[in-house]
């Protein structure tokens, strides 16, 4: 019997430019794809949600703070408040800070510089619904491309919520406690600054990204078998 | 009524910009011993009052203009 398709939804934003590749990557590992418009009230009845990259609303005023607000993030946030799964990658990590369900903020690389690089990242949990596939303490190569990504962290975050991080000395932007990815305190609303929608593909590169997509596309159905 | 919005990086927080327009101006010979960079907001609310322009903008800088875990805001409400 062949598994069953998780749905995932992924976001666009006026600005998104990693919506199409996020798309293709969940769906070549699996995922039925939902593009929505950031204008639109109401998620379709998926499994897991994506928040892509780029420059949504041109990243003005600060980056995700205009984005936060659209109609498409109310219903993100109702979503997420039901215990939903959530991926937000690089502008979709920004949102997610901006919009209160994550901790932190992503401030202008303190190069100052825009960043595009493979970078090597150290899985520090495996065990969210973004990582199983994956070794505790495994290096991932995975590219990243920003130029505010210096992850500023409040004072009482914990180490638990610390999912990803940059490999010793590969830091590319400034992060404090060299911080790539965070969780929220109940585990199933992720952001992380590497693309792994990037890195799916053995073709075009490192293809560790498709580690972290498969994970969630393997929570997704597991919420889908959980709701049928 | 018009009204300016300063929003600054909080003390303590890096700030990159302020450091780089920092340096250029030592570079150019100018006694600078700190820079940094903010953002300023000029405003046209409406409103009967001062106070309630600046009750406005309050709410506006708690919920989209400043975020305050890395910045301050003032206000400045004109006649």
């Amino acid at each position: 019997m062949s598994e069953v398709t998780p749905r995932i939804a992924v976001l666009v934003f006026p600005g998104s430019n990693d919506d199409r590749d996020a798309a293709w990557a969940l769906t070549a590992l699996g995922a039925d794809v939902r593009l929505v418009w950031h204008a639109d009230q109401e998620l379709p009845l998926v499994d897991a949600v994506v928040l892509p990259g780029g420059f949504s609303y041109g990243d003005y005023l600060r980056c995700g703070a205009i984005a936060r607000f659209s109609p498409a993030m109310k219903a993100v946030t109702a979503f997420a408040g039901e215990g939903g799964l959530v991926l937000g990658i690089c502008n979709g990590f920004q949102i997610l800070c901006e919009a209160g369900l994550l901790p932190g903020v992503l401030r202008p690389n303190a190069s100052l510089e825009f960043v595009c690089a493979d970078v090597p990242v150290r899985v520090e949990r495996a065990d969210t619904p973004f990582t199983t596939r994956c070794e505790p303490g495994q290096e991932l190569v995975i590219p990243v491309k920003h130029g505010e990504g210096c992850y500023h962290a409040p004072e009482d975050l914990g180490d638990d919520q610390v999912v990803f991080r940059y490999a010793r000395g590969a830091n590319p932007n400034g992060s404090e406690r060299d911080i790539a990815g965070v969780v929220n305190a109940d585990g199933h609303v992720l952001g992380l600054m590497p693309h792994p929608e990037h890195a799916v593909d053995p073709l075009l590169g490192p293809g560790d990204g498709a580690l972290v997509l498969a994970s969630l596309v393997d929570a997704a159905r597991e919420r889908l078998y959980a709701r049928a | 009524m018009r009204a300016t919005v300063l929003v600054r990086p909080k003390a303590g927080i890096l700030d990159p910009q302020g450091e780089a327009v920092e340096s250029s101006l030592r570079q150019l010979g100018f006694p600078v011993d700190e820079a940094r960079v903010g953002r300023v907001i000029d405003l046209d609310v409406q409103a009967t009052s001062a106070e309630e322009a600046r009750g406005e903008i309050e709410r506006m800088c708690e919920r989209l203009l400043a975020n305050p875990l890395i910045e301050s805001y003032e206000i400045e409400v004109g006649e």
